[in-house]
């Protein structure tokens, strides 16, 4: 663990990109190969099965600490992460091991076997043993989420480096369902790929944010435009007569969309297509709170199936007669897409997103002012000639969406952050008026600087009213403009309303507590926009 | 208790029997200021009462001000209150003010911390009844590791920086924080030169007698070509800054208690943070308070209400202090 600790506390030390992608490169090169391969899940977020539970970790780190439950509680919000607070609670170790990172995962999977009191002794006898970087580590191996700085795209882009390959091919030997139990770094990485996972999928190619006007791009006549379409980005993968749907957060999501079973009756054997799952009402997309009640299901209802069904709105053809076609450029994939797609009936689970004719920038612009009422969050502009990138990449692919829709409101709650943002009020709760009341409608987390969350901070530990553990009511005082993609009914909230993607844009300093809107205008938002 | 010794009030805390406060935030008559940082001692009194170690750094901060000075552990009558100063360890001159009415014994501590750092005069237990401490880093989490182990790290830091052809620029608060690093750092390893905010202060305190080693300010003239390898010590706020930018390629730290969270130090953007502190850790504060030997705790300054709570299941009686924090981020500089 020594090694990995090191590793660690480089990366942590710096803020420069290439001085991470370096020591990881370094590591790859002088580990073991169970420990490289440990490494390369950790980073590409797989991580060994959860043995005990986060509860029982905090019981037994404010145990060991000498300190109450509740006062390692406190201290979590402040620190901002669990496992950290429980390596800065425990006492200084009475010795010091050198095992590698595979035996903590390992020991950490032999846990399951054993009953709960063993468990406990196993997991005190580590923390005894490691030093307090070694124990932050080895606690966030159980608590889950290993972000600690280092991306998959860096972590890939220093195996490239170590192991001598090309990136973008590492990148798709990466993909899919392997965990550390099913291969080995050998096979993984270093074998030939012929006999490669059936269920394995291409790296997503993603667009940036088109900042500016599309005049910048050239000619219209170089570009296609669809709309950006507010469903799951998805990859549906047809082998060897078996199906498989990939988010695009690797996540396999086969069984939570069993309509695409059905697709082995349409398509050939052999293909990939990359597209937009959608709840489709018939003509168009639900809205995305459609979608949402069935992303959160690992099984269906069957009313659920028959009143949000979904399909896949294709705008790619990855792969055709099992060929990789990524090179190909993007007209041809589109014509081959399309041409497979022709004359499926109607009720296919799939249909081509139709491409929007245009001549003019001019005319796109027209076509993308009317995209709330496609159901779409504007255009994507892809480079006809382009071949399909993994990643995100500028120059060929853009996203060209709407402006979003704003209100005024009012913060009244506020709570700490988390990570880099630990002992900064960073999440705050907003409300509008409602007569002489003020109804809590929906939380932001993101939009101000560092500068102003520090400000904030500063003014909320002077406000506080009231304390509910880590949340905070402040007086109600500063009006923030709340931004926002989209806007639903939804009966969970008091409010009656749900944003997507709300975000603060602005901190409204010279608008008073009195001019922040009001429900009904969220009421008539909702109306126009829901 | 009918006749309090010492009272909360929206302008800070006041002794009633002898008509002064102590730290207060707005102007008032009479003020006993602890020590000079900036939320302690602050402009508009008409009075001020300090240690002499303390007073040259204030009338350095606050310009003419009316100045009274006491030697520790001296004794004063003011009204009905005898009031003496204790040093705190907090920063050299800094005080924990003792306060006594009629037998009834209160202290307060201001900023402090218990282990000696070679430089302030080591703080001193006070017996009292009633002891208003500060809780800046009173949570468990909160422990400092030996000032001579983060020395080490810190010289090696500053060595290989200097081996590699970098400036190493250290952020640390002016008053206190950097004359404490100032007395850490091996001076043989390369020049340290200090901003204009450090060095000013550094005058005022080797005018005093504290010993320090040397500096050399950074005036707009210095060529950093001729101080290779250079430890720069600035304010937090020149980090980042055209300022620093003229030294060339370098490494940046920050030297303060709140580095000992991974978060605050990511948000910091800089190479490396040390922690060292000059507030007491969850440890010191709990020998300061039971070394008092007092029954009633009142908490101020940090996480007030955690530690009240805390204080109270170990058989104190514990209240929150009311406190007006600056408009500044209170872990950005002084902790």
């Amino acid at each position: 663990m020594k090694d990995f600790a090191t590793l660690f506390t480089t990366i942590d030390q710096t803020t420069k990109t290439s001085l991470k992608t370096q020591a990881l490169a370094d590591f790859f090169r002088t580990a073991s190969d169970d420990d490289k391969l440990w490494t390369i899940a950790l980073f590409s977020g797989r991580r060994p099965k959860r043995a005990v539970t986060t509860t029982q970790l905090r019981e037994w780190a404010a145990e060991v600490g000498g300190i109450p439950l509740w006062l390692l509680e406190e201290s979590y919000p402040i620190v901002g992460d669990l496992a950290e607070t429980i390596a800065l609670t425990l006492p200084p170790p009475s010795r010091i091991s050198d095992l590698s990172l595979t035996h903590w995962i390992t020991e950490l999977k032999s846990l399951a076997a054993l009953d709960i009191d063993a468990r406990k002794a196993r997991i005190l006898d580590a923390w005894d043993q490691l030093d307090p970087t070694e124990r932050f580590l080895f606690n966030k191996l159980i608590t889950g989420g290993f972000r600690i700085g280092v991306s998959q795209k860096l972590m890939t882009r220093a195996l490239a480096q170590a192991t001598d390959q090309d990136e973008a091919s590492l990148a798709h030997r990466l993909m899919g369902g392997w965990t550390p139990e099913t291969t080995s770094f050998h096979a993984l990485i270093e074998a030939d790929d012929a006999e490669a996972d059936e269920s394995r999928p291409y790296p997503f190619y993603l667009a940036y944010q088109l900042e500016d006007g599309p005049e910048a791009l050239g000619a219209p006549q170089d570009w296609q435009a669809e709309w950006k379409w507010d469903g799951i980005r998805g990859q549906v993968i047809l082998r060897n007569g078996t199906h498989h749907v990939w988010s695009r957060g690797e996540e396999l999501m086969t069984d939570r969309f069993p309509e695409f079973a059905r697709l082995t009756d349409f398509l050939p054997d052999g293909i990939v297509l990359d597209g937009e799952i959608v709840a489709w009402d018939g003509t168009q997309p639900f809205p995305f709170n459609t979608l949402q009640a069935r992303i959160g299901r690992k099984t269906v209802p069957k009313k659920l199936l028959k009143d949000a069904p979904v399909i896949l709105l294709a705008y790619d053809l990855l792969e055709h007669e099992r060929q990789d076609l990524r090179d190909l450029p993007l007209q041809e994939r589109r014509a081959r897409m399309d041409a497979v797609l022709r004359d499926l009936p109607e009720d296919a689970p799939i249909k081509a997103a139709p491409p929007l004719p245009f001549d003019t920038w001019d005319t796109l612009a027209q076509t993308r002012a009317t995209a709330r009422d496609h159901r779409a969050e504007g255009l994507m502009l892809k480079r006809r000639d382009s071949p399909y990138l993994s990643g995100r990449k500028k120059g060929d692919w853009w996203k060209w969406k709407l402006d979003p829709l704003t209100v005024d409101a009012v913060m009244i709650y506020a709570q700490q952050g988390h990570g880099r943002r630990a002992n900064l009020f960073t999440d705050f709760t907003f409300a509008v008026w409602d007569g002489n009341d003020l109804v809590p409608f929906t939380k932001a987390y993101s939009g101000l600087t560092d500068e102003e969350f520090r400000k904030i901070t500063a003014w909320v530990r002077k406000n506080t009213q009231q304390r509910f553990g880590p949340v905070r009511q402040v007086t109600p005082h500063h009006v923030f403009e709340i931004a926002f993609e989209g806007i639903h009914a939804s009966p969970r909230h008091k409010s009656g309303i749900a944003l997507r993607f709300p975000r603060m844009s602005r901190w409204r300093q010279d608008k008073p507590l009195q001019e922040a809107n009001t429900l009904d205008d969220l009421k008539e938002l909702l109306e126009t926009y829901g | 208790m009918s006749n309090p010794v010492l009272t909360f009030t929206d302008r800070g805390i006041y002794c009633p029997a002898g008509d002064f406060y102590i730290d207060p935030w707005r102007p008032v008559d009479r003020a006993l200021i602890t020590h000079g940082h900036a939320d302690h001692a602050r402009p508009g009194h008409r009075r001020y009462l300090c240690t002499n170690a303390c007073a040259p750094v204030m009338v350095h901060r606050l310009g003419a001000i009316s100045v009274e000075t006491v030697k520790f552990g001296e004794i004063r009558k003011i009204g009905d209150a005898l009031v003496s100063f204790h040093p705190a360890g907090h920063l050299p001159g800094s005080a924990q003010i003792r306060v006594e009415v009629a037998g009834e014994i209160w202290v307060v501590s201001g900023d402090y911390k218990v282990v000696p750092d070679g430089i302030s005069e080591p703080f001193e237990p006070v017996t009292c009844h009633s002891f208003i401490t500060e809780c800046t880093f009173g949570l468990p989490v909160f422990k400092w590791d030996d000032q001579n182990d983060v020395a080490r790290d810190l010289n090696a830091w500053w060595a290989r920086n200097a081996a590699d052809g970098k400036a190493s620029i250290l952020g640390a608060y002016s008053l206190g924080k950097a004359q404490r690093l100032l007395s850490m750092v091996d001076p043989a390893i390369a020049p340290i030169l200090t901003h204009g905010a450090v060095e000013n202060t550094n005058e005022v305190l080797r005018n005093q007698g504290y010993r320090l080693p040397d500096t050399i300010h950074i005036t707009p003239d210095l060529n950093p070509k001729d101080h290779p390898g250079a430890l720069l010590i600035a304010p937090p706020s020149a980090l980042g800054s055209q300022w620093a930018r003229r030294f060339g390629p370098s490494s940046t730290a920050f030297a303060s208690g709140w580095m000992r969270l991974r978060g605050v130090r990511r948000r910091r953007a800089a190479d490396r943070g040390f922690v060292i502190s000059d507030h007491a850790d969850w440890d010191g504060l709990m020998s300061a308070i039971r070394e008092t030997g007092a029954e009633n705790i009142y908490a101020t300054h940090g996480y007030t209400d955690i530690f009240a709570r805390w204080m109270n299941t170990q058989g104190y009686n514990a209240k929150v202090v009311p406190t007006e924090f600056g408009g500044e981020d209170d872990e950005a500089d002084a902790a």
